[in-house]
């Protein structure tokens, strides 16, 4: 183990957060200057400063749309998480029930989900249809990673709990879900970002709605009255949303597994 | 002590025993193994002479398909903890620390919190490792690994140990001290040992009988009582009994491969 990183190493961790700071000041800057210099209307391309403006401006309508958008997504992933280990546990323990009900949750997972919400929206009152839709699109990972993880016990340690007499229940717990919990959390980190899509997808696909209305139905009552700046500044808090759950799921993961996964274990070497 | 420890009572038998495999081969055919209560007895042969599923045969991992496992002490063959296994890998969890590894066994009959904790203490203390409970697999060496394997086989105090080439993955210099700390605890604790190994030099050093086995299919060849007193030391490994030893433990294994034809 090396005590202290060397120069170099830390050069390359100053560039890693650096460089993409760079990329980004000289983009906005190159964009405020075109759009000022060129003289662009807002209503074609708002400027930085303007999208800045209107995200402040509109902040309270935005931010409750924000957290309705949040909310559904945290909803859908949380069943999405739960709904998924609990099949991915209910295939594993009665091949039965997996031959029966597995092919439908293919099926629920190929159909594109833009194409399901609208049906959903019939037969569903609203906020629940679009909690469906995040439910649909987030949990088949979750399912699919978790039955990988719990086929991939060590046959050498599942001999050693049936040599000492481990009920299934004990297997269960005590060596198929900690094996499973690398692969689990692989599942629920895409399961994270595809619960926000299916939020999104299903807000957009509902379209005209009352009070409870999302950053998504924003973003498209907006592109109708041709408030551009105020569907950038969406835009933005959707992209923010997306990056802050990606990275919880991957402090989850790595706190999870920090002791002994070599996933998060690598770098010590 | 092997002259006297052929009138014991015999721990476990195999009569007849076959294995074949459905994809059709023969594992074993007309196995018959006695193995006696307190001996340290080595299966030796070559590979793919069916060694290691004699071991899992015995511990009921396996079910054969001909003959018979019969446990002859009964005072012995009942309660949890008859059997202790340690596989070719350590096969810990990694995500369980050195003394939750360990405890696997008694956690998994249910034994008290308490009472386990001791036995766990106890079994770590008796490889070594007594330090080390809070620390987890991959922190450790191969050989510490394979200490750690060891303690939880032993910490069931079970009646029979069955090894499965447990030191063929580690370098020389860890694998002789291994040797001298199994033989060590061997002789504390008045177990039985199946030791299942490849290496002549390994066998004869440990074993107070060897039994050699040839292959397609796998069966009995030859015995070898080892009568060398123990305990057996480094002045054992460098003696001129043991090299004569080795040499007839190489030549009946030769013989075995022989009979056993090409692969």
């Amino acid at each position: 183990m090396k005590p202290r990183p060397s120069a170099r190493e830390r050069y390359e961790r100053v560039l890693r957060i650096a460089l993409p700071i760079v990329v980004l000041a000289l983009g906005l800057g190159v964009w405020e200057l075109a759009v000022r210099i060129e003289d662009i209307p807002p209503y074609k391309l708002p400027a930085p400063s303007l999208i800045l403006q209107t995200l402040l401006a509109d902040r309270v309508l935005l931010f409750q749309s924000l957290l309705v958008t949040l909310a559904t997504t945290i909803e859908g992933f949380l069943l999405a998480a739960i709904g998924g280990v609990g099949l991915a546990v209910l295939f594993n323990q009665s091949r039965l029930v997996e031959y029966s009900l597995y092919p439908y949750a293919v099926i629920l997972q190929v159909t594109p989900v833009v194409a399901v919400a609208p049906l959903l929206l019939i037969y569903l009152p609203q906020p629940l249809a679009v909690l469906a839709c995040a439910w649909i699109v987030a949990f088949f990972p979750v399912l699919a990673n978790t039955t990988l993880g719990l086929n991939s016990v060590d046959r050498n340690l599942a001999d050693l709990f049936s040599l000492y007499g481990a009920s299934r229940g004990q297997v269960l717990w005590n060596l198929k879900l900690p094996s499973a919990l690398p692969y689990m959390l692989g599942g629920l980190r895409i399961a994270g970002g595809l619960s926000l899509i299916g939020a999104v997808v299903a807000e957009i696909a509902a379209g005209s709605a009352g009070a409870g209305s999302g950053l998504a139905y924003r973003i498209a009552e907006s592109g109708y009255r041709l408030n551009i700046p105020r569907m950038f500044a969406a835009l933005l808090l959707l992209a923010v949303a997306g990056v802050v759950i990606f990275y919880l799921l991957a402090l989850i993961n790595h706190l999870a597994l920090r002791r002994w996964h070599e996933s998060v274990l690598q770098q010590e070497r | 002590m092997p002259a006297a420890m052929a009138s014991h009572p015999s721990l476990v038998a195999l009569h007849g025993v076959g294995k074949t495999f459905p994809s059709g081969t023969a594992a074993l055919a007309g196995l018959d193994l006695d193995v006696r209560a307190g001996e340290f007895l080595s299966l030796l042969g070559p590979s793919g002479c069916g060694k290691s599923t004699a071991l899992r045969i015995i511990a009921g991992l396996s079910e054969p398909t001909l003959g018979a496992v019969a446990w002859l002490a009964p005072a012995q063959a009942e309660g949890d903890s008859r059997i202790g296994f340690v596989f070719q890998d350590p096969t810990l969890m990694p995500w369980a620390t050195v003394f939750d590894n360990v405890l696997l066994p008694l956690k998994l009959k249910g034994a008290p919190g308490a009472t386990a904790a001791g036995r766990v203490a106890a079994a770590l203390d008796r490889v070594g490792l007594q330090k080390f409970s809070r620390a987890y697999p991959r922190e450790l060496s191969g050989g510490m690994r394979m200490r750690v394997s060891i303690a939880r086989a032993l910490v069931t105090e079970p009646a029979l140990l069955l090894m499965d080439e447990p030191f063929a993955a580690l370098d020389e210099i860890t694998r002789f001290r291994l040797n001298n700390d199994l033989l060590r605890l061997w002789q504390a604790l008045r177990t039985t040992v199946v030791f299942v190994t490849h290496s002549v030099f390994e066998s004869v050093y440990l074993s107070s009988r060897i039994v050699v086995m040839a292959a397609r299919p796998g069966r009995v060849f030859a015995e070898l009582e080892i009568d060398a007193p123990y305990p057996r030391d480094q002045d054992f490994r460098t003696s001129a009994e043991y090299a004569a030893l080795c040499r007839r433990a190489s030549e009946t294994l030769a013989g075995a491969m022989a009979a056993g034809g090409e692969e």
